[in-house]
């Protein structure tokens, strides 16, 4: 019994930050799609602020500097794909898949003098007291910032949405655009707001994985998380709370397939290294297949382009 | 917004269908400019290295057209579901699935084949495009799962898949361990159509898809059910069109069009089961969807277009040193050009505030 408490502290927190970049990506789209705008570009925006926060970090040597950049460079993508669905009115599925193949190779392109380069780990907090607790001590009160600025984000997001009123503005201008504009609402404006905050979200995402989940820069290294992050919206039936979940589901998957892989089970890495992309499609399968569930969660105007003269 | 307006027109302006794609690739191209020149590079110089030298040999051109095979044989397939709101994005896997099931065959009658083993190959390559394509279709009506999302998960699914073969069943006995297939057989292998060139039947089968696929959306009903409900779904609802019928469809066409892509570049080109078969085809063939404004004929043009961006990218890695992802980066601006142009087709932009209606 003892030997699996010691083995469930490390796998514990594990978990916590495989879930972390997901959480980031996953709140940011989650705004974005309340306020009706469906944006398929957050893998794109998650490599570029990978590249950017790695770049920056590692020439600077500040990590949080890092993050703001990598944070900028994710609202400069998310700007790109407003100006385009939002000022010229283009496809959003289109455009979302233009953002992901722009930013893949732009990434690369930009990164190409980076690749392999060693950075300094982002150090981990350390709580008086709480950090020594046995087994959950390093795993729940030893990580780093980031992790707990992910958790605090659900919350904030969720109050921010229910319990504000420009968070109802927002909703409102996702549920119904054209009534919203009759009522005075800039709809354009918020949708860009809403826009440039998911993108911020996916950069500080992605820069994550590259400044402290590997911690290096490789192209692609993003492997389809931005994706993984849109299912989870899905799954949480756009509440953050369920988001959380999600996010803690798939860190789970990830870590439970890494420990298996670890231990020499006589099962091909390849087969388990497919089980994150398996779940996504499972976990979505079984949130969809309840058609009234979704259609009452799911922003009535999401993905419709809105023009005042109609 | 107060300086420039939006007014939209009365009617979707044809001449602009086809301006804007002309104009796209032109400010890709001064973009291109642009970028070469804050790399350090002479712009007129990368641009000749990276648009005109590479075709400028018979070879160059053969290049050309075998890259653009797959990009089209796609290209057809993934418009097609385009039109009716279908949006398959994992053409990339059945595309790796095509190669997989294809190969495999290829692979399996080593030794022992006939002239029977290309056909066998060629329908086991679209049968896996076909399969892999299912299930996102069989989801989604099913479980209402969106096929964005489905198919691109299958896609790293299928990706590793090939990398499970490889360095298992399907690697080579005598390859020392190297993570690649043998060399299929002549008997298991594409014709060449064109002497001196790469070119082989794959292309020919392009050609048939986009014939085919002109004639199946302007001369039949199902065409014409498939624009319908990309147009307006509910009056396809009250038509009594099955929509079902529509989706299962166009997610097997694109799917077994795109595993045919697939089982070409093995069996042609590449000559082996490789662990990277695919630049990236299934996913550039969307801009080719776009570009060529999701008619077969337009996607011919815009493949071969999207063909020299692949080619170009090699050749500038070689002359100038630059990374191959510049090629992304190229075709990202393009459809993001294009996207942006397309607003020109439904709204006339107009400078100064709004009039007031008289």
């Amino acid at each position: 019994m003892s030997e699996v408490v010691v083995f469930l502290g490390p796998v514990l927190a594990a978990m916590l930050t495989a879930a972390t970049p997901l959480l980031f990506a996953a709140l940011g789209e989650l705004v974005v799609e309340k306020s009706g705008v469906l944006n398929l570009g957050v893998e794109g925006m998650m490599l570029a602020g990978a590249v950017i926060g790695f770049m920056v970090a590692a020439s600077t040597g500040s990590s949080t500097l890092g993050f703001v950049a990598a944070a900028v460079a994710g609202l400069a993508m998310g700007a790109l794909f407003g100006v385009l669905t939002l000022g010229l009115l283009a496809n959003q599925v289109a455009t979302g898949l233009a953002l992901t193949l722009f930013g893949v190779g732009l990434s690369a392109l930009v990164g190409q003098g980076w690749v392999g380069r060693p950075i300094q780990d982002v150090p981990e907090l350390r709580i008086p007291g709480l950090t020594d607790l046995p087994v959950i001590g390093p795993a729940l009160f030893g990580q780093d910032a980031l992790v707990y600025l992910g958790l605090a984000m659900v919350p904030a997001v969720h109050w921010f949405l229910f319990s504000t009123r420009a968070g109802l503005v927002l909703r409102a201008v996702g549920e119904n655009h054209a009534a919203a504009h009759a009522l005075g609402y800039k709809v354009v404006r918020i949708r860009f707001l809403a826009v440039l905050f998911g993108g911020a979200m996916s950069g500080i995402a992605g820069a994550y994985l590259s400044l402290d989940y590997t911690p290096m820069w490789a192209e692609n290294m993003t492997a389809g998380r931005g994706w993984i992050a849109l299912a989870l919206v899905v799954f949480s039936t756009w509440k953050p709370g369920r988001v959380l979940l999600g996010a803690w589901l798939f860190g789970g998957v990830t870590i439970a397939q890494l420990h298996v892989q670890g231990h020499g089970f006589a099962v091909p890495s390849q087969l388990l290294s497919m089980l994150p992309y398996l779940a996504t499609i499972l976990v979505l399968v079984a949130i969809s297949r309840d058609v009234a569930r979704i259609r009452l969660n799911a922003p009535a105007c999401l993905g419709k382009v809105f023009h005042p003269d109609g | 917004m107060s300086l420039l307006r939006l007014e939209p027109r009365g009617q979707a302006s044809r001449a602009m269908v086809y301006l804007t794609p002309v104009l796209a690739v032109a400010l890709t191209l001064a973009s291109g400019f642009l970028l070469f020149l804050a790399l350090g590079f002479d712009p007129v110089k990368a641009l000749h290295a990276f648009f005109i030298q590479p075709i400028s040999t018979a070879r160059g051109l053969g290049e050309l057209i075998v890259k653009a095979t797959p990009l089209v044989l796609i290209g057809v397939g993934l418009a097609i579901g385009f039109r009716a709101n279908v949006w398959n994005i994992g053409a990339e896997g059945q595309l790796t699935l095509g190669a997989i099931v294809g190969g495999g065959i290829g692979l399996a009658f080593y030794g022992d084949g006939g002239w029977w083993v290309l056909p066998l190959m060629v329908l086991g390559g679209v049968a896996g495009g076909m399969l892999w394509a299912a299930i996102p279709a069989w989801l989604k009506l099913r479980f209402n799962a969106s096929e964005i999302l489905t198919s691109l998960m299958l896609t790293y699914v299928a990706l590793l898949l090939l990398n499970y073969l490889i360095n298992g069943p399907y690697r080579d006995p005598e390859g020392f361990a190297f993570p690649e297939s043998r060399m299929f057989e002549p008997d298991a292998t594409l014709p060449h159509l064109i002497q001196g060139t790469r070119v082989h039947l794959g292309s020919l089968f392009a050609l048939l898809a986009v014939a085919g696929g002109w004639v199946l959306m302007s001369r039949t009903f199902i065409g014409f059910q498939i624009r319908v409900i990309g147009l307006t779904p509910a009056a396809a609802g009250y038509a009594g069109f099955n929509e079902k019928r529509i989706v299962w469809l166009t997610l097997l066409l694109s799917g077994g069009l795109a595993g045919l892509a697939g089982l070409g570049e093995v069996a042609g080109p590449i000559g082996q089961i490789t662990p990277s078969i695919s630049p990236g085809y299934g996913f550039t063939a969307i801009i080719v969807a776009f570009l060529g404004r999701l008619h077969p004929v337009g996607i011919l043009l815009a493949g071969l277009l999207m063909a020299l961006s692949f080619i170009g990218g090699e050749a500038a890695q070689i002359a100038l040193g630059l990374p191959k992802a510049i090629t992304g980066v190229f075709q990202g601006m393009l459809l993001f050009f294009l996207l942006a142009c397309d607003v020109l087709i439904r709204y006339r932009v107009r400078l100064g505030a709004r009039r007031v209606a008289a």
